[in-house]
């Protein structure tokens, strides 16, 4: 018996990684990505409970404290969150994955030099793999989590020679490291340990808040790599597999969120976006006037539509707007008009942010709309009306080549007949640019906050049916 | 340095096959898919759990193992069930 367990517990893995693969698969189309989900933490739970059996294990106890107590956290955390709050959400996990591949490597790196064996230099390169991106992974999503809960500002954060900073502390990574593969040493790998997660919060504490979305996809791919990492440790081909997918996916969302705003991952990651922007902005003064009209006129431009395009963005996560979007469209289409969202793909702060929170207000995706698709229609809306949207709905991206966004694709609200465009004030968007939708003949302010101006509007509208 | 190599086919493999499972993922699921790939990056429980219980003794190696078992369960079955919850609001309105 004692000999088939082994075999029977790669057996069991191997399962797990055919359900992680499935559960990716259906993750991919919303008719089953629900499913594809559950077979993912079934995976989950078969890898768990076959590890348990395995004849290493020598102490109970303690992984039954951790493991309930983890999962006690886990479901509090996991019910009590707003879906606004789902970046910081994702943010903070990540960085528990990170944190938890990193000890890993670090425990079995003491175990290992207090065992008195010779640490195999294959062995000594994962330990220092997964110490430098479980802990990048760890402090730079805690960092991206602090941002988004507003500990932190949203804004970069800059220090002149900065990137002399991050350099010497590689430098100082890559000497430290070369350094143990020879000659263990239990202070110079703690200071490894601090320069790797020196390294995460600088990573991130430069970037500003518009740009999270390729951020957090970032640091997913990272937690994926860490496990990977931590699998060549205890080389388990478990964490090799399931970390390499989840590195796979998190590459392709930052892809696609690097597509979507024209740029370069290194220049997200190093130009500090929206620091620099003085000059540009005051040269781009005094475009024009700003047309501003109230709730009621709004409603009456709305009313008496076709078509009304709704154009979200991160101001309406914000105000938790998503269900007074809801009623508003609902009004609408009583009174006839034909309602759509139109969704950029770096609109909010995370990927997919703002279909999540319409999916919470029970908004319908047949009327959802990507940028690709609802671009060419925007010519024969009669209303485009853009709540807390800003740098996504610029129009200086297609035309003002000095302007930071410049080639950003942008939702072309301008086309559509009449914009309406709810904002706080005039603050300029995430870019520090002047937005010159605000100042053409087409466009109309209606300033206020995001849900009590909706509000507003659907009272308005309320009253044109009588 | 077998065992390297092996590994090393299993990481480039997988790797590959994640691109080709993920690609064309619609918009509208990329939250749930990075909650729920996020969750399964949680698969460092199972080290953790190999290096917490690896002497019977407590050791400086079982109680940094022991922080990392309740770090990646949080992270697991937060992010499993994040995902659920997001997931169930997406199917609601099919109906």
């Amino acid at each position: 018996m004692a000999e088939f367990l082994p075999s029977g517990i790669q057996l069991a893995y191997l399962t797990a990684v055919g359900l992680f693969i499935l559960g990716l698969k259906r993750m991919s189309s919303p008719a089953t990505a629900r499913q594809g989900n559950i077979l993912g933490a079934v995976g989950m739970l078969l890898a768990v409970g076959a590890t348990l059996l395995d004849q290493h294990i020598l102490n109970y106890t303690y992984l039954a404290v951790g493991l309930a107590i983890g999962s006690a956290l886990g479901v509090w955390i996991a019910y009590g969150v707003a879906m606004t709050d789902m970046p910081q959400m994702v943010g903070f996990l990540n960085g528990l994955g990170g944190l938890a591949s990193s000890l890993v490597a670090v425990g079995e790196y003491w175990r290992l030099t207090h065992s008195g064996t010779d640490i195999p230099i294959v062995v000594g390169i994962s330990i220092l793999l997964s110490v430098l991106i479980g802990n990048v992974t760890f402090t730079g999503s805690m960092v991206a989590f602090a941002k988004l809960q507003g500990i932190l500002p949203g804004t970069p954060i800059k220090f002149v020679g900065q990137q002399w900073v991050n350099g010497a502390l590689l430098v100082g990574f890559v000497l430290g490291s070369g350094w143990l593969l020879f000659q263990p040493d239990l202070w110079i790998f703690l200071t490894i340990n601090l320069i790797a997660l020196v390294v995460g919060i600088l990573l991130v504490v430069p970037i500003g808040g518009g740009d999270m979305p390729v951020v957090i996809s970032l640091l997913n791919s990272f937690s994926g790599l860490a496990g990977s990492a931590a699998g060549f440790v205890v080389m388990n081909n478990i964490l090799i597999v399931a970390g390499a997918l989840v590195g796979a996916s998190g590459l392709i969302l930052t892809q696609i969120m690097c597509k979507a705003m024209n740029r370069s991952l290194l220049n997200v990651l190093f130009s500090g976006f929206g620091s620099v922007t003085a000059e540009g902005a005051a040269t781009e003064q005094s475009q024009g006037t700003v047309r501003q009209i109230d709730a009621e006129e709004a409603a009456m431009i709305m009313g008496y539509a076709r078509s009304v395009v709704i154009v979200p963005g991160y101001g309406m996560a914000v105000a938790q707007a998503q269900h007074a979007v809801r009623e508003l469209a609902e009004a609408l289409e009583k009174l006839g008009v034909d309602v759509k969202y139109a969704i950029h793909p770096v609109a909010g702060r995370m990927p997919g942010h703002m279909n999540v929170l319409l999916a919470e207000a029970n908004v319908p995706y047949s009327q959802l709309y990507d940028m690709e698709d609802i671009n060419p229609q925007f010519p024969y809306v009669d209303v485009a009306l853009v709540i807390g949207a800003n740098d996504v709905v610029n129009p200086s991206a297609r035309t003002a080549k000095d302007s930071p966004i410049y080639g950003m694709p942008i939702l072309e609200v301008d086309r559509a007949k009449h914009t309406i465009v709810i904002k706080r004030g005039m603050n300029k968007g995430f870019a520090g640019v002047e937005n010159e939708l605000f100042f053409k003949e087409r466009t109309m302010m209606l300033f206020g906050n995001a849900k009590e101006t909706v509000m507003a509007l659907t009272n308005a509208l309320k009253e044109l049916q009588g | 340095m077998e065992g390297l190599i092996s590994a090393l086919f299993v990481f480039v493999l997988a790797s590959f096959a994640g691109f080709e499972i993920i690609n064309k993922v619609p918009p509208t699921l990329h939250t749930p898919l990075m909650s729920g790939s996020n969750a399964i990056s949680g698969i460092s429980l199972i080290g953790a759990l190999l290096v917490a219980s690896s002497t019977e003794n407590l050791t400086l190696a079982t109680i940094l193992g022991f922080i990392a078992v309740i770090a990646a369960t949080v992270n697991v079955v937060g992010g499993f069930l994040v995902t659920d919850r997001m997931l169930e609001m997406f199917k609601k309105k099919e109906g």
